[in-house]
């Protein structure tokens, strides 16, 4: 016996009639039975199982079954209506058929079948998108008609689901679209008539599983959840939000197949808002009661039930967030995950099954935001006067699954109405547009300009460039800060408002977080066993930024795994059977305070918070938070803080509204504005590496390295978004250039010389004490030739000599290191106590 | 007209009479929502409203006009319902129009749903709970014993039980008696109510269908509470209402049976229909819980609550500051002297309470009066919060003070921050997916909740991961009066204003603003003894008036002059020049604070010069006290 899930049409060949399958309604100009029985002509009679004969090749459109779409709802029988006589909306449309005299409609509807296919045809025929970004139709041309091409690849590939975006048809026809969203569950079929029709035209020899679908998305009225109210009810629209719950698979029943028990005779009946009516009377034998359900014969469509929340990012503070129920139908079962963030394109509906045992109450059937009084009590007439909701998913679209492969951002991309563009141009266009980002970050935090200067660079990020073909991988574009200095300088602060600000922020405390946490871990689910891959906050943050507290008091082997990130800016995981490589485009910002509580002025930065050069030279900028301890400066952080503790409501109301400004300018130069360098502020960049290498080389240490140069590149991209400028320019470069210089001023300074030495962030070590290494090393080697030709000598002796020797002290470890130094060298080696020349 | 009882004992006549005069025309919904809040405005008569919180369930008449005072724990996704719907009589074949607004079932004939009147509507579901951690004394209780329920059978002398008094373990048999036959006699009296009514406060009654049982969880944040939870249908601006607001609700009490849903019946009907099954019985159990537990109460007006002392009236937030003024002028007769005498006196009760110790005193009254009053960005202005460290260990002494402060404040909670409770309580709300709702936690508390973490519980031990969450959690409330709830793929940070107050014995764990070390001056023989004397020392009439004190100093305005403005920058700069290192931006911070406090606390709208330098010198007491201890860095434990 087949499952019952399958389908089991195929194999029936008593050709039955049957009342009409899932079209929406019947063009009465066309046939002269609305409602019945069958003519198998009919184009929205598709699927039949008479329309499959043994033996004949399936091909054409007669020849293809079609697939009920579940996704519609369950069928609304609904009489077309002449227009005349019932008093219908003002949009006639005007048809072939007006001619006549008569314009049919579908009841409660302005749409006609035939103009609507027609339209739709010469849509799909016509439309061009030359300017098409789209990914889905990468390879295509864009200047030929974009689903005819579509409409080729179906018969190639054979995937008979055609994507039609809803804001094409809306540039090409605004009727047909208007009536695609507020009548989709009769214009859909009507586009699946007309599409596979055009197929069949073109590809009469192709054989697909079943007729192709249409499947409208991105309607235009995209819809917040909260959004939803009574008047989307049956209307196409696309919200999105992020799984949190998926069901077992339903089996739903579309057809039930009923056999006579005394004379075999077959027939079928179909699902009527989940209501089976079965025959009392067999026809064929006149016997009463004697049909049964045959459960493997009968039809079943694939249903999935998918809760879907509100995402966290559309919330009003302080409100929970909303759930709706979705339904999958058919191939978009097991489509989506919980956890997967998606936008989704369906029918708001209600449905019906809940009210139909008791009184047969049709509501609102078909389509897409569905809403049904809920139970009834048994007992009394009474209904408990609450819909149930739902929505039909048409079309699945994960917004975070294009940031698994590629570098697109559009699918969070935040619509901003034209004022508001216009708001944050005008804004841009202003010449102290930087300064005044500037001082919007943070306003409680008083002063360190620079840093938070850099800290806006870092919200806005460089371009991201790709360089996978030559084999270099992709350049990082995301800029990343540690902020180290005395504690209570609100470093702390700072982070949390960062971390508030930006959409995808992530907020950890080294001290709590293990490397588990900030990376990902393999878990099994306890009730599929099924792996399942968790990601932490670096994985989390793509896209945005990891604050992380108390970077000084994470363990090393949590730190080790920033290594990767804040270059490669991707997460190797290979755990429990899994391997795989996560993006972790994230931008880091650290604060770290210094190992003695205080920081010491008279140490480098290194020594101060005694972190690994490898980490500290993948930060772009460091910044020392220190209190600067002057009158002047005393003043005015004390009028600042007085200020904060008295200002009114309004005052503060208008901050806020600046923090909302800077959000949206964030997010729009984010999206919208990729400079590139141009050729002037290439040269300008040259150069300043130049200079930034000739400083170091006077005095014999090297002051710059590739890394900085391209820490100077994402810095003057960054500060050209933030002027909305597609072209860096040679501003830009000084003011990354003069950033950079401040950052190294405070964090690269060697305490013994005072000049700014790159090398203690890049080697851990000064040019100074390095040049000091050599000295011991070479004095050492000075020694030992003086002692003459001695193949061996004790290890103590030596040390004792030199110390003698010389006039500043040596320690042990410096010993040490100066006879690693020249065993490197290969004069000598060290075996136990003795040290042996070669 | 109708009469007053007419309103209150037959809302739903009411709302039908309007419906049926408007002619349909949509504006009828404002003129309910008019008429009530008239009717309620008018002398008095909200007191007149039974309230949910006082009287057990079973003496209210269903469908009748009763008020609760909750906070909104969770809140459900709208729901869509019949606005108005048309019936159809099978008998008399007669159409009529009715209103679905205020009721959960549709009354009379058949529904015809294609009615081209049908109008749907949306209505949003707040889960409410009594307000988490109300002292005993804070019952209304007290101050509407007597008002009687109109037309039920309920007899107040005789039951004086409400839920917060109840205490369930000495319930005696003859009581239980007692209050059976009440229910009894009142349904009786009472012809169309439902005999078969719960009891709420008994769920061990053995007539229960099998739905009834204890194992329904009401979901209150904190263990051991008691009370009626509600679900409240809300019907316009629900948008204006946050989660763990406090609410006194006005609205019309359903609980109906038919409500209930009855699980075997529940499993006939999901064997038939597969997909009704979207709906897994967790969620439907913690959406449509038995009506006789979880009352609903379909919104007619609802007053937001500043605060949920009853010794004051509940002060709408609209005119806000005339309103804090004149509070003040009101109930502490603005007469300076008498206010300076109450401080006096709650000042020296709190320093006997705190053995000798009047620094400490000084410090938790500006502790109690802390009031997050405003934001910056992300740094909360205006909390205080105080670690009494020094308390001994191992003394039932932090239990004692917690009962003081408990007599003093409206809400409060103790937490004992034992390894048991750390590892195992959950702190943090949680949302659960199977059942759809907030799974709450100890933190989810109303504004101005007095949190009492008694560290001396604490012992070496080992935490695990729910010990370190909780404790982050703890940390974060304090500095940055926020929780993040956990929803599972993501969290989500609610802000709150909750006063913490943490007692150790050394420097606490947590951050707190403030630490004071207590330098008990007395050293009596026998704590207990002298702790219950002192407490029984006060008079109510006494009490009352420092909770009225501590209320009103908490809601005043403050502002600061520009001359003092100058003056405090010119002394910042004087200390800096001083000390440096004991002067640091934080430390202007908190003396800010403290200085608006005291200033509060003595009833000054704005700050003094003198105020200034007492805040100076309280606090320079207090650092003089605390042990040299320079850990700023967050490297200790």
């Amino acid at each position: 016996l087949s499952p019952p899930s399958q389908r089991s049409r195929a194999h029936d060949t008593s050709t039955e009639l049957q009342p009409m399958p899932t079209s929406p309604a019947m063009d009465v100009s066309l046939f002269s039975s609305p409602m019945s029985e069958v003519d198998a002509s009919s184009p929205l009679m598709y699927g039949t199982p008479s329309s499959r004969v043994e033996g004949t090749p399936r091909s054409g459109i007669r020849g293809t079954p079609a697939r009920q779409r579940a996704d519609l709802g369950s069928v609304r029988k609904a009489p077309q209506v002449d227009m005349h006589s019932e008093p219908v909306s003002e949009n006639a449309v005007a048809g072939s058929e007006q001619g006549a005299g008569q314009r049919l409609v579908i009841w409660g509807t302005d749409v006609n079948v035939g103009t609507c296919k027609e339209k739709f045809q010469r849509f799909l025929q016509q439309f061009t998108d030359p300017s098409s970004r789209e990914e889905e139709n990468a390879g295509l041309d864009l200047n030929e008609p974009l689903y005819m091409q579509k409409l080729d690849e179906i018969s190639v590939v054979g995937e008979p689901v055609l994507n039609v975006n809803c804001s094409h048809i809306q540039t090409f026809d605004a009727d047909l679209y208007r009536q695609l969203i507020c009548y989709p569950q009769e214009v859909i079929p009507t586009f699946d008539m007309a599409v596979n029709e055009l197929f069949f035209d073109r590809f009469p020899d192709s054989v697909l599983e079943h007729q192709i679908q249409v499947r409208p998305y991105s309607a235009l009225k995209t819809r917040n959840m909260r959004a939803l109210n009574p008047e989307d009810i049956d209307q196409l629209i696309t919200i999105s939000g992020m799984v949190i719950r998926t069901s077992q698979l339903i089996p739903e029943m579309q057809e039930a197949f009923f056999r006579c028990q005394v004379c075999a005779f077959n027939t079928r009946v179909e699902v009527d808002r989940g209501r089976i009516a079965e025959p009392a009377v067999c026809r064929n034998c006149n016997t009463t009661h004697s049909m049964a359900l045959m459960h493997n014969r009968s039809a079943f469509s694939d249903k999935q039930m998918i809760k879907l929340q509100e995402s966290p990012e559309d919330m009003p503070a302080g409100q929970t967030p909303h759930t709706t129920v979705v339904y999958a139908h058919n191939d978009l079962v097991d489509k989506v995950q919980p956890g997967d963030r998606i936008n989704i394109t369906g029918t708001t509906c209600s449905s019906s099954k809940l009210w139909s045992r008791h009184t047969a109450c049709l509501l609102f059937s078909s389509g897409i935001y569905r809403a049904a009084p809920m139970r009834l009590n048994p007992r009394q007439s009474q209904v408990k006067s609450v819909y149930k909701t739902h929505i039909d998913a048409i079309h699945f679209r994960k917004t975070d699954e294009k940031r698994l492969h590629g570098l697109d951002e559009d699918g969070e991309q935040k619509l901003f109405t034209k004022e508001r563009v216009a708001v944050l141009k005008e804004l841009a266009a202003k010449p102290d547009v930087y300064e005044r980002l500037s001082s919007a970050l943070a306003p409680s935090i008083y002063e360190h300009e620079d840093i938070k200067k850099g800290i806006l660079l870092q919200l806005f990020g460089g371009t991201r460039k790709d360089f996978t073909q030559t084999g270099r991988g992709n350049f990082r574009a995301e800029v990343n800060i540690l902020l180290c200095g005395d504690p209570g300088t609100s470093k702390s602060q700072l982070l949390q408002y960062v971390y508030n600000l930006v959409p995808r922020g992530q907020y950890t405390s080294g001290k709590g977080s293990s490397a588990v946490g900030l990376t990902a871990y393999v878990m099994k689910d306890p009730e599929t066993r099924q792996l399942v891959l968790q990601t932490g906050a670096l994985v989390l943050s793509d896209n945005g930024i990891c604050c992380i507290d108390e970077f000084d008091k994470m363990s090393d082997s949590t730190r080790s795994v920033l290594h990767e990130v804040m270059e490669q800016q991707t997460l190797s995981i290979a755990k429990a059977g899994i391997i795989c490589q996560l993006n972790a485009r994230t931008s880091v910002l650290a604060a770290a305070n210094p190992v003695e509580s205080q920081w010491n002025p008279k140490k480098t930065t290194i020594e101060n918070i005694q972190l690994p050069h490898t980490l500290l030279s993948r930060f772009d900028l460091i910044f020392l938070m220190l209190d600067p301890q002057d009158e002047a400066y005393d003043r005015r952080l004390a009028h600042h803080l007085v200020s904060l503790y008295y200002q009114s409501e309004e005052q503060i109301e208008e901050e806020h509204l600046d923090m909302a400004v800077l959000k949206d300018y964030i997010a729009f130069a984010r999206t919208s504005v990729h400079p590139r360098l141009s050729e002037e502020a290439s040269q300008a960049l040259i150069e300043a590496y130049v200079d930034m290498r000739k400083i170091g080389s006077g005095r014999g240490m090297v002051s710059a390295y590739p890394r900085q140069l391209e820490s100077l590149i994402r810095l003057a991209e960054a500060h050209a978004k933030v002027r909305f400028s597609s072209k860096v320019e040679s501003i830009d470069v000084e003011e990354a250039k003069r950033l950079h210089r401040e950052a190294l001023k405070q964090s690269a300074t060697d305490p013994r010389t005072g000049f700014v030495d790159i090398s203690i962030l890049t080697t851990g070590m000064s040019a100074t004490a390095r040049k000091r290494k050599e000295e011991v090393a070479q004095a050492l080697k000075k020694l030992i030739q003086s002692k003459g030709k001695t193949p061996a000598m004790k290890y103590q002796q030596l040390f004792d000599d030199l110390r003698g020797q010389s006039e500043a002290a040596i320690t042990k470890d410096m010993f040490d290191e100066a006879l690693r130094a020249l065993a490197d060298e290969d004069y000598l080696t060290v075996t136990g106590k003795t040290v042996r020349l070669l | 007209m109708p009469t007053v009882h007419d309103w209150i004992n037959n809302p739903l006549g009411v709302v039908d009479g309007l419906f049926a005069q408007s002619n349909s025309s949509p504006d009828w919904e404002k003129k309910v929502v008019e008429y009530f809040k008239e009717k309620l405005k008018l002398n008095d008569a909200h007191t007149w409203v039974p309230s949910l919180n006082d009287v057990p369930l079973h003496y209210l008449k269903p469908n009748s006009l009763v008020k609760f005072r909750c906070m909104v724990q969770d809140m459900f996704d709208p729901e869509f319902f019949l606005g108005v719907y048309e019936t159809n009589d099978p008998t008399s074949n007669s159409k009529q129009v009715k209103c679905g607004k205020y009721k959960d079932v549709t009354e009379g004939g058949q529904v015809d749903f294609n009615s081209r009147n049908t109008v749907t509507s949306e209505r949003q579901t707040f889960y409410c709970v009594p307000i988490p951690g109300e002292s005993q004394w804070n019952s209304y209780a007290g101050t509407n014993q007597a008002r009687v329920v109109p037309s039920t059978s309920y007899v107040p002398n005789r039951h004086k039980r409400s839920y917060e008094e109840d205490d369930e373990m000495d319930m005696q048999p003859q009581q239980m008696k007692d209050v059976s036959q009440g229910a009894q006699s009142s349904a009786e009296s009472h012809g169309n109510t439902e005999p078969k009514r719960q009891e709420t406060e008994a769920p061990s009654h053995d007539s229960s269908p099998s739905h009834c049982t204890s194992s329904l969880d009401l979901n209150f944040p904190l263990p051991g509470e008691k009370g009626p939870a509600c679900l409240v249908k809300v019907y316009e601006n629900w948008d204006s209402f946050k989660l763990n607001d406090m609410l006194e609700v006005f609205g019309i009490l359903s609980v109906d049976p038919a409500l209930s849903v009855i699980a075997d019946e529940r499993e006939a009907s999901s064997l038939l229909d597969p997909t009704e099954g979207m709906e897994t019985v967790e969620e439907q159990r913690v959406h449509s819980p038995p009506a006789s537990l979880v009352p609903r109460l379909h919104m007619l007006y609802a007053q937001p609550l500043a605060h949920n002392n009853p010794l004051l009236p509940s002060s709408a937030t609209e005119n806000n500051g005339e309103h804090k003024t004149s509070l003040l002028r009101i109930y502490l007769s603005s007469d300076l002297g008498e206010l300076a005498s109450v401080r006096a006196e709650l000042l020296t009760y709190l320093t006997h309470v705190l053995m000798g110790d009047s620094l400490a005193a000084e410090y938790l009254i500006l502790h109690l009066i802390s009031n997050v009053y405003s934001r910056r960005d992300v740094l909360p202005l205006g909390k205080f919060t105080l670690n009494l460290s020094g308390c001994p260990h191992s003394s039932p002494y932090t239990e004692h003070l917690y009962k003081v402060i408990q007599q003093l404040v409206p809400s409060s909670y103790r937490l004992c921050m034992s390894l048991h409770n750390m590892n195992n309580q959950r702190m943090v709300p949680r949302k659960d997916y199977t059942a759809n709702r907030l799974v709450s936690g100890t933190l989810q508390l109303a504004s101005n909740t007095s949190l009492f973490l008694d560290e001396t519980q604490l012992e070496q031990g080992q935490l695990d991961a729910t010990g370190v969450r909780n404790i982050t959690a703890l940390g974060n409330l304090i500095s940055w009066q926020k929780v993040d709830y956990d929803f599972n793929y993501h969290q989500m940070e609610f802000s709150c204003n909750i006063n913490v107050l943490i007692t150790s014995e050394g420097r606490s764990l947590l951050p707190s603003d403030s630490q004071v070390h207590l330098r008990p001056t007395l050293n009596p023989p026998n704590l207990e003894e002298y702790l219950s004397a002192v407490q029984v020392a006060q008079v109510p009439s006494q009490l009352n008036k420092y909770r009225i004190y501590l209320s009103v100093a908490r809601a005043l305005n403050y502002t600061i002059s520009d001359e003092i403005t100058k003056a405090v920058e010119e002394d910042f700069v004087e200390m800096r020049k001083d000390d440096p290192q004991n002067m640091s931006a934080e430390d202007l911070h908190r003396l800010l604070v403290v200085a608006r406090l005291l200033s509060l606390s003595h009833g000054q709208n704005t700050l003094s010069r003198d105020g200034w330098m007492k805040a100076k010198q309280l606090e320079a007491l207090r650092i003089s006290r605390t042990p040299q201890q320079k850990c700023v860095n967050g490297n200790e434990p």
